[in-house]
């Protein structure tokens, strides 16, 4: 009797929550339903796409072609109007090296410094962020103690924001931060671990992977428990060894995830700016500079504001996502014809 | 009852309506400001006397922290979107965006006269009235007295070079073992002085910006030296890139440093942070072959030109540049005062710190021995142009990036590059 009436309690208060959605709906039926006869149902889609199209356009179409735009005038004025049209020139100083490979040879040697570290910082932090994710994921997927617990703490730091990360990290890594304090206290020297060029990259990619793991954790995870546990079943049955089902079955079933957290690591790493440059800021000398704190620099922090030439070099960063992006179609079609 | 509740009620509608009128004819103007140390609530002070004088004015001032009077205010002024006053330290980069105040203020000549020099900091190819300078600063050097004393070393005396406090300062970190025998300021206005003793000349016979040359070889090449043998730390100016300033003040209170290249704007910091811990002490500029100079510079408040209000800008910077004002404001914030009369009849600073007032001593002392090519130098209104590749380049060489040839050449360059891309309209 009890049970029959919280049933109709929980119906009552469902009826009652799913209210304004349905009113909702009956207002919006009669003009839908109009719309679906005058354009057809084949059109339909569009009106659901428009609104989303409409924000796309503007905030992120519209300033791309304004930030190509700029890259073809020059001066410091802000407005379009104002601003001389200079052709390719931002480029073409952009550009010019006697070898690529020495940045000391190019005009802009900061722009190709930055394109260099930013290629070593992708290299070690999507590979160790990869492996790492893959390695914590694994270890979460089993039936361990506290296992909610530690997804929490993994998850924790992805929180958190960039800049609170890397003033926690740049605390600690201090000349009297704690790390040295520890190094002292067992009798080892002091670090100065922003002078090296080698520490300040180290800590860079460190910081980075401790605070964007948690996030791509979580998707292999995901993907993780999507794999049938009859397989498994079916291999234990066989007797294979573990480390053949995890190359046989558990990593070509997880290779869609994989790519989605190699991507979206590469995408993100060649974007990287708030963290490093609130840690090490840029330094020694130009040994963490990224290409965005370039683009920033050069637009902003210099008294002759050069909005052209950090335009164009914002440009180069699109084409490389954007090569990026398709390298990562071009795989994934080709793994799915596999 | 009834009819008293009504009277009530119509009094206060009345009262309601006249306030909300006077709110609406109410002109309200936006300074942006920053603090070195306590400036921001003694102008505060100075703001609301100044409201409770001119009801239809009220003032709201923003305290950003400085990077954003660097870095950003320019953007807003470029757009249009700028305050009405602001304190500016970039004082002949951003003077396209000040508002010449001429036509508004009653006695021009009391600008003229007690604010003469600094007017064409502001202006430089003008002759506008468009701010007066918050503070005068001087570049210069303070020691830890009190660590010299301890480790026995006398401190160098007047006309030593910074050779000798190279030196000095060794010997002192020595023997206490202090991590940092001496540290500068990142930036390039601190080496700009320092330079110019050794005989930079800055600028070349037609007056272009000429960087390069013996007397700036001669103070980076120590520079760079003191960086490779432990003098000065890598870690101040060798852990950031680009033209990013940091100061050392915070080690310097700590008593890590010996000596501490930086400027008169550190003294009300120092009074407050320091206190008596230990005898923090100006000395004069280090001499070098040309001169015994620091640079000047300094913040000043000025009235923007987008501002639809320029009447009561005006009004308000006239306030608060009178002499009475001015006065209140340099001896409570403890600035060496960029207001003639006040320079030349003193000011009554608000502290008994005798570290305090040696040091304010030493530095207004050190104004008539400034360079004229310091003075030259800051009134270029694309100095930080040259101050941000001094800085930026000679960092890169001192962390092995490039050879110190490698990086004259760069900042030569750097230099051409932006001044190239300013002249394009």
């Amino acid at each position: 009797m009890a049970l029959q009436s919280d049933h109709n309690m929980g119906e009552r208060m469902a009826n009652l929550a799913g209210a304004p959605v349905r009113l909702l709906f009956t207002v919006l039926e009669p003009p839908l339903a109009a719309l679906q006869r005058g354009l057809g149902i084949k059109r339909m889609p569009w009106i659901f796409l428009v609104p989303n199209l409409v924000f796309f356009g503007l905030f992120v179409i519209v300033p791309l072609f304004i930030n190509f735009f700029y890259s073809l005038t020059g001066g410091t004025q802000l407005y379009p109007d104002d601003r001389p049209f200079v052709g390719t020139e931002q480029y073409g100083f952009l550009l010019d090296c006697q070898t690529y490979a020495d940045p000391q040879t190019c005009r802009e040697d900061r722009f190709w410094k930055a394109i260099y570290n930013t290629s070593i910082f992708i290299v070690f932090q999507v590979s160790f962020m990869v492996l790492f994710s893959l390695i914590t994921a694994l270890t979460l997927n089993r039936e361990i103690r506290a296992r909610g617990f530690f997804r929490a703490v993994f998850f924790f730091p992805v929180l958190l924001s960039p800049v609170v990360v890397a003033l926690i990290w740049k605390w600690i890594l201090l000349r009297d931060g704690i790390l040295n304090a520890f190094l002292v206290s067992i009798g080892l020297d002091k670090v100065l671990f922003f002078v090296s060029p080698e520490w300040s990259m180290f800590w860079a990619v460190f910081v980075s992977i401790w605070a964007h793991m948690g996030f791509y954790t979580l998707i292999l995870l995901a993907g993780l428990q999507a794999i049938p546990p009859d397989l498994y079943e079916a291999a234990e049955m066989d007797g294979t060894s573990k480390e053949r089902v995890f190359w046989r079955i558990t990593l070509p079933l997880l290779w869609p995830n994989m790519l989605v957290v190699i991507v979206l690591a590469l995408i993100k790493g060649v974007q990287v700016f708030d963290e490093v440059f609130v840690l090490t800021g840029g330094g020694p000398g130009t040994a963490t500079q990224f290409i965005v704190q370039y683009i920033y620099n050069t637009g902003f922090t210099n008294q002759v504001q050069n909005f052209g030439l950090a335009s164009a070099a914002s440009v180069a960063l699109g084409v490389a996502l954007f090569i990026l992006t398709m390298a990562q179609l071009a795989v994934t079609r080709r793994k799915d014809d596999v | 009852m009834t009819g008293k509740f009504r009277t009530l009620i119509a009094t206060s509608a009345l009262a309601l309506g006249f306030s909300a009128s006077a709110a609406l004819a109410q002109t309200e103007l936006r300074m942006t400001w920053y603090n070195d140390g306590i400036e921001g609530e003694v102008m505060q002070g100075l703001l609301d006397r100044f409201e409770s004088q001119n009801p239809d004015i009220s003032v709201v001032l923003d305290v950003v922290p400085y990077k954003a009077i660097i870095e950003g205010l320019p953007v807003q002024l470029a757009a249009g979107e700028g305050p009405d006053l602001a304190r500016v330290t970039d004082l002949g980069g951003l003077s396209e965006h000040y508002l010449d105040m001429t036509p508004y203020l009653a006695d021009t000549s009391y600008w003229k006269t007690n604010f003469g020099p600094f007017l064409k900091w502001l202006d430089p190819d003008g002759d506008a009235i468009n701010g007066f300078m918050t503070q005068l600063t001087v570049t210069g050097p303070y020691v830890n007295k009190t660590l010299f004393e301890q480790a026995g070393v006398a401190l160098p005396g007047k006309g030593a070079t910074w050779d000798d406090y190279a030196t000095a300062v060794n010997k002192v970190a020595d023997k206490l073992d202090i991590p940092i025998p001496m540290a500068w300021d990142r930036s390039g206005h601190r080496v700009s002085g320092p330079a110019i003793a050794m005989g930079a000349k800055m600028f070349n016979a037609d007056g272009n910006p000429a960087l390069i040359d013996d007397g700036l070889k001669a103070m980076t090449q120590r520079l760079y030296d003191w960086h490779q043998d432990g003098t000065m730390s890598k870690e101040l100016w060798g852990s950031v890139s680009g033209s990013s300033y940091l100061g050392a003040n915070e080690d310097f209170a700590n008593a890590q440093v010996v000596m501490y290249m930086s400027g008169s704007w550190q003294i009300p910091q120092f009074a407050e942070t320091i206190g008596d811990a230990f005898d923090w002490w100006a000395v004069p500029a280090p001499c070098g072959p040309a001169a015994c100079t620091g640079m000047p510079g300094g913040a000043a408040l000025v009235g923007m030109a987008g501002t639809d209000h320029p009447a009561e800008v005006a009004k308000l910077m006239d306030f608060l540049a009178q002499e009475e004002q001015m006065a209140e404001f340099y001896g409570k914030t403890l600035f060496i005062p960029g207001h003639l009369g006040l320079a030349q009849g003193g000011v009554d600073f608000a502290t008994d710190d005798p570290r305090a007032k040696h040091a304010l001593a030493t530095f207004a002392g050190a104004v008539p021995g400034i360079s004229p090519v310091a003075f030259d130098l800051q009134g270029y209104a694309n100095n930080r142009v040259m101050f941000n590749a001094l800085i930026s380049r000679l960092n890169e060489a001192i962390v092995g990036e490039l050879t110190l040839d490698e990086a004259y050449d760069r900042m030569s360059a750097d230099i051409t590059k932006a001044l190239a891309e300013k002249s394009r309209q």
